[in-house]
Formats: C-alpha cells, structure tokens, sequence
C-alpha cells in the first residue's frame, strides 16, 4: 500500500481525480460526455508524442526535435500527396509521413550514437535545422485546401452520441495514440530491445559490458521517435484540416513536462507508459478545462508551470528524504 | 599441484611508453583463493583487466584450463569462465535484484523477448546457491553495498564463472559484512571449487582470507606463496620494498587548558543517545562502531548537517550553536568525508582549484577578483607540504591516486586552519605505502595543537594513530578505550558484539 502510494502514478492520479473535482463541482459542463470527448480529442497528439519522449528519456537522452519532424512529415506528406496522389487513401498518408519520420529520427540517431554527442545539443541542432529547411526548402504557406482523404478523416467519427444540440463525436485518431501506447508499452516490458534502453538509462557502461549493442539501440530509438512523430504529425494536420508549417513547433516542452510528471526522470532509467499518459491527460486537462472555472487563457500557463513544479517537486524531494534514509544507515 | 586454471608467463603491458608490467608470470589454481595485494600504481588493475581481455597484452602467453589464447576479449575471458567483479559491480541501479541476475544470461542467449517467470526463477536460484536473502523484486539502487556485491556474485555464478576477481572487494564493507562476504567465498569454494582473486589492500583481511599470495612491486611479481609464510610486515616489506614500523600516538593532556570541544548530552531524534566526550588540544581521537552505530551522524552532527535534539556543543568551554556547515565553519570545526569522490572533491577540477576552494575569499586581488598569482603560489605550498605526487597542479584532481587524492582534501581543510578536524575513514582505500604517510601527517598536525576526531573500523589504523579510542553501538558511547590497554584481536571481538 506504501509503495503504491509512493508511486508516481498515484500521485498523479490524484491530482487528475483532484483537478476534475475542483473543475466539475464549479461547473458540471466538465463531466458532460461532449467535454470528455473534446479532452480525449485535444490529448491525441501529445500521446503520441509522450510515447516517443518517454522512450528517450528512458534511455537517458532527450529528444526535442520531434515536434519539427512531425510539422516537416506532415508538409512534405501534404505537399507530396497534393502533387502525385490528390485521391490517395489517408493510409498512404500515414505512411509517407511515417516514413519520412524515420529518415530524419534517423539523423539524428547518427549524430548520438557514432559520435556519442550530447542528445540534447544534437536534438536541439537538428530542431532548427528540419524546421528551417522546411521553411526555406518545402515551403512556408499554410496549406488550406489539403486533399480530401484528409478532410473525410477529420470529419469521420468512431462513436457519436446524439446531444440536445448537434452531437459528440470521438475522433478515430484516438486508436493510433492506444495503439502507439500499448506498443510502447510491450516494447519497453516484455522484448530485450525494450529491458535495452532501460539499461543504457540506468546504467551505460555496464550495459555495453553486459553485451547490449548500445550504438544499434540508439539507432532504434531516434529512429522509432522519428517515427512515431511522423505519425503525429500527420494526425495533427488530419485533425486541423490543414498543414501550417508554424504549427507543432513549440509543443514540444509540454509534451517533455507531461511525460516527466508521469515519473519519467529526466536522468533516465525511470518511466512507464501509464505515468506518461496519466501525465499527459492532467496537462490536456490543465490546458483545456480551466477556461470552465474562470480561469483566464493568460493564467493558465502560469498553473501549468505550478502543476509542473508541483508533481515533479513532491516527488523529488519523497526521494531524497528516503535517500537520507539510507545515507544515514549504510554510510559508516 | 592442483590443477592450473589460469596460466601466464612474461607478461609484458605498456601504455604510452610507461611500463605498466614487465614480464609477469602468474598461475591461478582452480579451487584455490589468491590474493593479488599491491601498493597502488604497482600494476595490479593492468594485469586485471588483461586477464578479463579488456586490454591486449603486448607479450607473453596465456593459458586458460590448459589452452592458449593468443588474443583474448572479454566475451572469451567470460566463456572460459572468468569473471571480473569491479568496484561499480556493473550492477543497472534502476532494474530490480532479479532481472539483473538474469540480464547476462539472456542477452547471451540471444534472447529477443523478455520471460519474466525464467528471469525471476534464474535469480532465485542464483541466490539459493549463495544461500542468501534478498528481494528479488526491489530495485538495485535500495540494496546496501554488501548486498550489491552478492548480488554481483549470483550473476557471475549463473554464467559459470570458475574464476572470480574481485576489486577490492571489502573496501566499502563493515566488519560484519565482511564476515558474511567471506563465508560466501568459502562455500562457493567448497561446493562449485570456484578459485578466487582478490585484490585488496587491506592487509588483515587478505592474511585472514586467502590460501595463496601474490604480492606486486612496480610491475613485477615480487612474491607468492602459501598464505601461511606471510604476516603483515612481510607483506609490508614485499609491498613497499622497506619495513615500515608504525608507533602508536603519546600524549598527555595539558589539563590546565580547557577542552577544545566538549560535547554533553548530544541527542538527535533518529539515532543518537546522550553523547558525551571531550576532545583537547593536541588529542587524536578515534571513534570507531558497526554499521548503524551512530559513528557518521556524530560527524554529521558536529559539522552542523544533523539538527539536535538536546544536548550542547562547548568550543574552549563556550558553548556553540552548530546549526548549519557555516556554523561549523565559523567555530573552527573541519569535516573530511569518507566519500572523498562524491562529497570532498570536485573530481573534474584541478588541483590547485581545489586546494584554494575554502579560501578563495582570501585570495582576492584587485576588484575582488581571484588573483590567480596568490591561487598558484597557495596551490604550490601545499603540494609541497603534503608532498602531493603530481607533475601539475593544473591536472584535475581525479589523476591522482586514492592517496593523493586524500592529501588534497586535507590541504584543502588545512588551508583554513580548522582547529577541530574530524576525518570519516581517513584512509578508505589508500595504500600502504600513503597511508602510512597519512597517519604520520596526523599525528604530527596533533602534536601542532590541532584536535583530530577520526572516524574508522580499521582497526589497527585506530591503534597506531589514537590516544583515545570511543567505542559506540546503537547511538551511544558504550566504552572508551585506551590502545595502549588493548590490542586488533580484543577491540575487533568488542566492535562485532552485540
């Protein structure tokens, strides 16, 4: 019971369960089955995202180019689809994206594994490297007009509940992000790749001597990141019905900051894909349902910082008093 | 003879020109315990690591269970059944006792997906074999050292390790943990006739562990033998090349002055109980206690890290307020850890950065900037003083060894002119040859007016370096004892009883 209360998911759930609370009591729109489904709406992309931020924080890297390699996935795709397949099935789209994903996770794979470069000077290289050859090479007008296939996709629904006006749809796009988690999740527990990344986040020479072939599992992960962030690209661009070059780009702090408050630490070794979620859907809540209660747009920001402070402060500073603990005991 | 496991001749290793080995000839014994002992830079970890096949010899022959490697990785070495156990047990914090047992064994399989119930039934019986008791679903970062150890142990066990090599494996051991590590290598011997080498500088240990000695000088084997021919100061002799004979600490109180430190009735909420000393000029006093006995939080709470609960703190019979490390600082009172790595050094920094660290208000030059001339001429007068070996005290601190590294943290306190020090294992992980020095500075910073409190479970250290020894257990003082009124075998009886 004191373990699971020590857990960072609980805490989190909490604080979900907590925040709901404060907002639905204040105002009952927020229990209402069309706000959940706007939630649940507004959390797709950032859960996709959070799958491939919490794998690299696992392995003890940060990522935080992805943003600008699903906006430039979702361009190129738009772009490409618009010039040779106007009536293309949205699958083709997806895979186009998803592909163009990996090709760039990858550049960034080959700059932190063969050089052993910090991840985050790479990431944050390779950030404004895609995001300005995007602009200047691709293009830098919003595509409005994207090809149908998009559109139908946006529009289509995978449960619709008649309201007393209009209805309340749940977008179909919610299935890539399960999809994305529950494939995460048995990557990271039940294959050896997976126990991997734990180990060269826990611990990375003792992982090369263990026998892990830590450069293959850098690959994998810039790689499945870019991945994963082309298909999140695309989703994004399905959902808004249309490619802006300037959009994506900049989400990608509070997409790091929901997976962190999940438990994921940003030292690596540490994390799961439930804390992620958990962690992202309290951001989706703080960002989306504190319009209910009178909070203005201005201040939301400024609770999101506090939410952040918060849940990673509390359980930093459990941590170090459980280290002081055994600092007492076995140092003598 | 018994059977040879491990079989070289005219080993030769150099690295940059210096020769690390020259023409080393060794055999390991299946079934047999060896200890490898050596004051530091003798060689030691060169000839390890190229037993394991993490370096490449540059000549020589090497025998394993009779056949001969030419070269040899590490996954060779690991499939002829040798296995290294370093310091850091390449042990994954973050992964519980089971999996990291398993991990090895899986990997070499060449597994792709993860069976939970084999990792968990492979841990368990690793464990069983040692017939110890640990967790096996808690993770590795809340074990204790001990238990890290065994657990490094169990795996190496899985991948069927004939030899095993430990790196100073009781370094970060209490006595108690020692005993049981010990009992461990004896049964592994008995029942699986697995050969050991450790390398260790513990001389007392080593005499009381191993059946067969090797002792390394500048990169030769000087000696071997069976255990039986060796006592400490041969081993003395053979590490060093010349005797060394310590003397025990004499002094006699000026009780006319007061005490420099007086401690009454010290309690804090968790731990300590009613704590009463005094420590005077000139005093060399050692407190010594088992793991949990309350040794390092009197440390902690004299240099202000530990709040009290009661009791007072008198400096020259004034009484003091220790509140925070300032405090401490401010009334006088010095703290040398006994992690010197994580909380006394700033390993990546030079030494003479680190030698002015606690004075660097007083070495400002114009516009209150840090006057590099006044920095270099500290740095140079301390290097001098405690003859620290280095060719630059511009090199960052973590080139030099253990002992040299220990003289810095030192000079860095002596800079202030503390006239309270309190040194946490002055000597963990210190040679021979420096530790011996290390005493002698004691002693002589004692004999200066300055009072030592020393923190240790190495015995004879207590013995050669004390006037006082303060016995603790369960958060209290219990007994003080005079070395001169007991000797190693009856103080270490007193330290292990319950």
């Amino acid at each position: 019971m004191k373990r699971l209360l020590r857990r960072n998911e609980t805490l989190v759930a909490i604080t979900i369960i907590g925040l709901s609370l404060i907002i639905g009591l204040n105002n009952p729109i927020f229990f209402s089955v069309g706000n959940l489904f706007t939630l649940l709406r507004s959390g797709i992309v950032t859960g996709i995202f959070a799958m491939a931020v919490l794998i690299v924080l696992i392995s003890g890297g940060i990522d935080v180019s992805f943003t600008a390699i699903a906006v430039f996935a979702l361009y190129a795709t738009v772009k490409i689809l618009k010039a040779y397949a106007p009536d293309a099935s949205i699958w083709l789209g997806f895979c186009i994206a998803s592909f163009i994903g990996l090709g760039l996770g990858l550049i960034n794979a080959f700059f932190i594994a063969q050089f052993r470069l910090s991840t985050l000077i790479v990431t944050l290289g390779t950030l404004s490297m895609f995001h300005g050859f995007l602009l200047f090479a691709i293009g830098n007008q919003i595509i409005r007009d994207v090809p149908p296939a998009l559109t139908a996709f946006a529009r289509s629904s995978l449960m619709r509940i008649p309201l007393n006006r209009g209805s309340a749809n749940l977008h179909p796009a919610i299935l890539i992000t399960l999809a994305a988690a529950v494939v995460v999740w048995l990557l990271l527990n039940y294959t050896m790749l997976g126990r991997g990344i734990y180990a060269l986040g826990g611990a990375r020479e003792a992982a090369e001597r263990a026998g892990f072939n830590v450069v293959r599992i850098q690959y994998f992960i810039y790689g499945f990141v870019g991945l994963l962030s082309g298909i999140a690209g695309m989703t994004f661009g399905s959902l808004a019905r249309q490619a802006n070059p300037q959009d994506i780009v900049g989400m990608e702090l509070n997409v790091i900051a929901a997976v962190v408050l999940g438990g994921a630490q940003l030292t690596g070794g540490r994390g799961t894909v439930l804390g992620a979620l958990l962690g992202v859907i309290l951001v989706v809540m703080a960002n989306n349902s504190l319009i209910l209660i009178g909070v203005p747009t201005v201040w939301q920001r400024v609770v999101i910082g506090i939410i952040i402070l918060v849940g990673t402060g509390i359980p930093a500073i459990q941590e170090r008093r459980a280290g002081k603990r055994i600092f007492g005991l076995a140092d003598a | 003879m018994a059977d040879q496991l491990l079989h070289l001749t005219g080993i030769y290793k150099s690295f940059a020109g210096v020769r690390a080995l020259r023409g080393v000839d060794l055999s390991i014994e299946s079934g047999r315990i060896h200890c490898l002992v050596g004051e530091n830079g003798c060689g030691k970890s060169t000839l390890i690591k190229i037993i394991a096949g993490v370096y490449p010899r540059d000549a020589g022959e090497m025998f394993i269970n009779g056949k001969e490697f030419a070269d040899i990785n590490p996954i060779d070495a690991i499939r002829e059944g040798i296995q290294v156990i370093y310091q850091d047990f390449s042990l994954f914090p973050n992964l519980t006792v089971a999996e990291n047992i398993a991990l090895n064994e899986e990997l070499a399989e060449g597994r792709r997906l993860v069976n939970w119930r084999q990792v968990r039934r492979v841990a368990r019986d690793a464990l069983a074999q040692i017939e110890v008791d640990i967790p096996l679903n808690a993770r590795v970062e809340e074990m204790s050292v001990a238990n890290k150890q065994l657990i490094a142990i169990a795996k190496a066990l899985r991948l069927n390790a004939q030899l095993i090599i430990m790196d100073e494996p009781t370094s970060a051991l209490t006595e108690r943990e020692v005993r049981a590590l010990f009992a461990v290598i004896h049964k592994l011997q008995e029942r699986r006739d697995i050969a050991f080498l450790f390398v260790s500088h513990k001389l007392n240990e080593v005499l009381e562990i191993s059946e067969s000695i090797i002792v390394m000088r500048n990169g030769k084997i000087v000696s071997t033998g069976d255990h039986k021919e060796y006592d400490t100061t041969r081993l003395i002799f053979e590490m060093t090349g010349h005797d060394i004979t310590e003397k025990s600490y004499a002094f006699t109180p000026d009780l006319s002055l007061p005490p420099l430190l007086k401690v009454e009735n010290l309690s804090t909420t968790d731990l300590l109980r009613d704590i009463n000393f005094e420590l005077r000029e000139g005093e060399i006093v050692g407190v010594t206690g088992l793991l949990g006995s309350g040794r390092t939080e009197l440390a902690l709470a004299l240099y202000g890290t530990l709040s009290l609960s009661a009791g007072r703190i008198s400096i020259d019979d004034k009484p003091v307020q220790i509140k925070s490390i300032q405090d401490a600082i401010a009334n006088g009172i010095g703290y040398v850890p006994e992690d010197r790595l994580s909380e006394g050094l700033f390993l990546e920094q030079t030494i003479s950065r680190n030698l002015v660290v606690r004075i660097i208000d007083r070495l400002r030059g114009a516009f209150g900037l840090t006057d590099p001339h006044q920095v270099s001429e500290q740095a140079h007068h301390w290097v001098k003083t405690l003859s620290i070996k280095t060719s630059d005290p511009e090199l960052p601190v973590k080139t030099l060894s253990g002992g040299n590294q220990q003289r810095v943290v030192l000079a860095k306190w002596l800079a202030s002119t503390p006239r309270v020090m309190i040194l946490n294992g002055p000597t963990v992980g210190v040679d021979v040859g420096s530790k011996e020095e290390l005493h002698e500075m004691m002693k002589q910073l004692a004999s200066e007016g300055m009072g030592l409190l020393v923190i240790s479970d190495d015995i004879p250290e207590l013995l050669q370096t004390c006037n006082r020894i303060l016995l603790m257990r369960h958060g209290r003082i219990i007994e003080e004892i005079l070395p001169s009124e007991t000797n190693e075998n009856e103080l270490s009886a007193k330290l292990i009883e319950e």
